[in-house]
């Protein structure tokens, strides 16, 4: 569906609902985004249904600077409409609490407007907290951070502590705004796939591959199955990396000691062995539009060997943790999503699957490489703890292993009929496209349009992004306490939030 | 307790490094090296054009945008490249193998911008020799111990993750006297990430200010030294050298494990004289530059260098 912007207010009240009535039917809420049009602002609804996401959207009046607001019907449409309050200047009418989220603007200040063609100057920010939302007496704010106590990527939580009452936590993703979508503007496809390994540098891969996905789409060019099977790899050993990184945290949350060491450790080998197969400990470099810059730098036998012993310790030490008492206590009816709630927002990821969400976009919408490989069921958890979301992550350390060994025998199998590793996309590409993958925090998107093959408007939805949305929501108990396991389980990356 | 004796279990694996040389092994691109010339021009041109971050400046080519200021030291071979701008894309070593390579060997620290462009020129070396000085009789007290506060100012995340990997059993930085705290009152080293985020220079000042003397500023990674591919935006001041006043350059993108812990003992000054000069020395002339640490054999276990 798509309007034109003659007939204003009842067109987008009809756009609402039939989004509304879409996601009613069973379709997912994924993300809501603006793109900047000749004329106007054209609002973008992403919405998953049977196998693929699908677009639908509505052109506001040129001069139109409102738009009823989703949220009501829709409850995770709320981050994003903060979003492009911020970043566009349009206003959700009727939306609950329309707070600065990604960037804090000082009274009139210019809006960025990524995709306009607007001339990036810097910006005045005002980072004074808006007021309390809760009253009454004895309520006082913690602020934490935005620098943390520890090697972690800035964000400030403000919690409100209202005497007896359940406090309440305020995440402010601001700090870290970096004008990501306005960068992407200008750029030729190869040089957009480098960014988009930045935007959430700990999924480099997956972002890379959601970005190639869309372009792809635009050139309407398949991508060599030799090529796929490599992103599956990388990609896969990204899951590891980062499902073990949120393991360590909780870990050192409980004050394990020796399991933080020895994770640790693993870690350690495993961002060497991702260096080894081809020079980055994040797999930059490897997913090209069109495929991937080349084959694995390392034979499938000396792959196996080490994915042998990696895998090995690895279980090892998760089966041990996952047996001692003072850990899995910890986690255990801590930061409860209950999957109802988690479906009304459409949680994604290890955060989704431990609150009863069977979505995982590497089956319900599988693409390149994926489509070659047996199928690994998702054993998904319905308790949505901490803990629910640790036997999820624990789970799919398993399944990528096996997915990374299923992805290198094919490769080997083929390796005399490989063929190219990637095919050329058009230097000239106008379009737009829509590319997604199964980040290990759960699904990715982009969206982009180009013309003559330069990027206009690019928006990357993170995971962290979407799933942040409810992070607020898992804090029915004490928050001092809980805090840090909460936060690992969520195993979100500020960078993916803040754009 | 039944973690006890895994805690020992993998035997030895923490690095000997600095004692000892060592390394990722030769696959790890640690940093790009510039082939001494002289060079095809075209080729030459042809890689600063590919260049996402105009890291690359050749002689007589005037440099658009971002690789002004690089120019000026394309004089050995006719081409100089700018390790602080360099975000290892693998672009210019495909298109010219003969002049640019990647290499392993990852002390790339530099205690001035200009050291980061490579080939460094002799008048860099004896110009930094009076700055090495200084710095190591400023930082002379921390040598025994060292503690780190480590601020985001607008990563993409994975800096953080190679800060963090410093007190993991391999680099075990603590047996070093490098320890990470969360107080800036008691810090001596600010270890800052990312490119400068227009919200994120006031707390980063603050950290600064609030820091004891003597203290020392590191700049880890091309996003903190450059802003890297994100550069200068809306929201972003190209690195984080205009808010506070960097000692210490790390590049790579992200910096690794070893390249920060070599920065951090450059800054300390317990790093031998003979630095990293980023040339690949030529085979007549033995021992002009550093040469690359020989891995001493992968003390991890189940990855193979
Ligand atoms: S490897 Fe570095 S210098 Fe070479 S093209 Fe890429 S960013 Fe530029």
């Amino acid at each position: 569906m798509s309007g034109s912007a003659s007939d204003g207010a009842p067109r987008l009240e009809a756009f609402v609902a039939h989004v509304a009535d879409r996601i009613d039917g069973g379709a997912r809420f994924c993300g809501l985004l603006a793109v900047p049009a000749s004329e106007g602002t054209r609002l973008v609804a992403i919405l998953a249904w049977g196998t693929a996401l699908r677009a639908e959207s509505v052109s506001l009046p040129e001069a139109g600077l409102t738009f009823p607001s989703l949220t009501s019907r829709i409850p995770g449409a709320n981050w994003y409409e903060r979003e492009i309050h911020d970043l566009y200047g349009l206003e959700p009418a009727g939306h609950p609490q329309l707070d600065p989220l990604v960037l804090p603007l000082a009274r009139g200040a210019d809006r960025p407007c990524p995709g306009s063609g607007a001339p990036g100057r810097p910006v005045e920010l005002d980072c004074r907290p808006p007021p309390s939302r809760l009253s009454g007496q004895g309520v006082f704010t913690i602020p934490y951070g935005p620098v943390r106590s520890g090697v972690f990527e800035s964000v400030e939580y403000q919690v409100e502590t209202p005497g007896e009452d359940i406090p309440s936590v305020r995440t402010r993703v601001f700090y870290k705004h970096r004008g990501i979508e306005a960068r992407f503007e200008g750029m030729d496809v190869a040089d957009g796939a480098l960014l988009a390994e930045r935007v959430e540098g700990v999924a480099s891969v997956a972002h890379a591959v959601a970005y190639c996905g869309a372009i792809e789409q635009i050139a309407g060019v398949e991508v060599p199955e030799g090529a796929g099977l490599v992103r599956v790899v990388h990609a896969e050993l990204e899951r590891v990396a980062n499902h073990l990184d949120s393991t360590i945290r909780h870990a050192e949350a409980a004050g394990q000691a020796v399991a933080f060491a020895r994770l640790t450790l693993h870690k350690e080998r495993l961002l060497r062995l991702r260096g080894a197969l081809c020079g980055s400990r994040f797999g930059r470099g490897v997913v090209i539009p069109g495929g991937v810059a080349s084959g694995m730098a390392m034979a499938t036998r000396e792959l196996f060997a080490a994915l042998d012993e990696l895998q090995r310790d690895i279980r090892s030490d998760l089966r041990m943790l996952m047996a001692t008492p003072s850990f899995v206590d910890r986690l255990r009816g801590t930061g409860v999503i209950p999957p109802a709630l988690a479906a009304q927002y459409g949680a994604v990821g290890p955060l989704g699957r431990g609150s009863g969400q069977t979505d995982d976009a590497r089956l319900a919408r599988p693409y390149a490489g994926y489509l070659q490989l047996g199928n690994q069921l998702v054993d998904v958890r319905s308790e949505g703890d901490a803990l629910a979301r640790q036997r999820v992550r624990i789970d799919e350390i398993e399944g990528a292993f096996h997915l990374v060994r299923q992805a290198a025998d094919q490769l080997d199998d083929r390796r005399e009929a490989h063929g190219p590793w990637s095919i050329p996309v058009g230097g000239f590409t106008s379009g737009e496209g829509l590319g997604w993958a199964e980040a290990p925090q759960g699904e990715v998107f982009y969206f982009v349009s180009m013309r003559g093959g330069r990027l206009v408007r690019v928006k990357p939805r993170s995971a962290s992004f979407h799933n942040l949305g409810l992070f607020r929501a898992a804090f029915p108990r004490d928050i001092l306490t809980d805090f840090a396991f909460i936060e690992a389980s969520f195993g979100l990356s500020v960078a993916g939030v803040a754009g | 307790m039944p973690w006890i004796p895994r805690g020992l279990r993998e035997g030895i694996v923490t690095t000997r490094y600095p004692r000892r040389p060592d390394g990722y092994g030769p696959r790890f691109n640690a940093a790009v090296v510039v082939r001494p010339g002289p060079h095809d021009a075209a080729t030459l041109a042809a890689a600063a054009a590919a260049c996402p971050t105009g890291a690359i400046a050749v002689a007589g080519v005037p440099a658009s945008g971002p690789a002004e200021g690089v120019g000026r030291d394309a004089s050995a071979g006719g081409v100089a490249l700018d390790r602080g701008r360099c975000v290892l894309c693998g672009r210019c070593t495909d298109l010219a193998p003969g002049v640019f390579g990647f290499d392993p060997s990852f002390e790339i620290a530099g205690i001035t911008r200009d050291t980061l462009v490579v080939p460094r020129r002799p008048e860099t070396d004896r110009a930094i020799a009076a700055t090495r000085t200084e710095l190591g009789r400023r930082t002379r007290a921390l040598r025994r111990s060292v503690h780190i506060r480590h601020v985001d100012a607008g990563s993409d995340g994975a800096d953080e993750w190679e800060i963090a990997a410093l007190t993991n059993p391999v680099y075990d930085v603590q047996r070093l006297g490098i320890f990470f705290t969360a107080s800036p009152r008691h810090a001596d080293l600010l270890l800052a990430t990312g490119t400068g985020t227009a919200a994120m220079l006031g707390p980063l000042r603050e950290t600064y200010e609030v820091m004891p003397e003597p203290k020392i500023v590191i700049a880890a990674g091309v996003d903190a030294v450059s802003g890297g591919l994100v550069g200068r935006g809306y929201a972003t001041s190209g690195g984080i050298g205009d808010a506070v006043p960097v000692d210490v350059w790390v590049p790579g993108a992200p910096a690794s494990p070893f390249g920060l812990l070599s920065a951090i003992l450059l800054a300390l000054d317990l790093l031998p004289a003979a630095h990293g000069a980023g040339v690949a020395p030529p085979p007549s002339t033995p021992g002009r530059a550093a040469p690359a640490p020989a891995p001493e054999g992968d003390p991890i276990p189940g990855v193979g260098a």
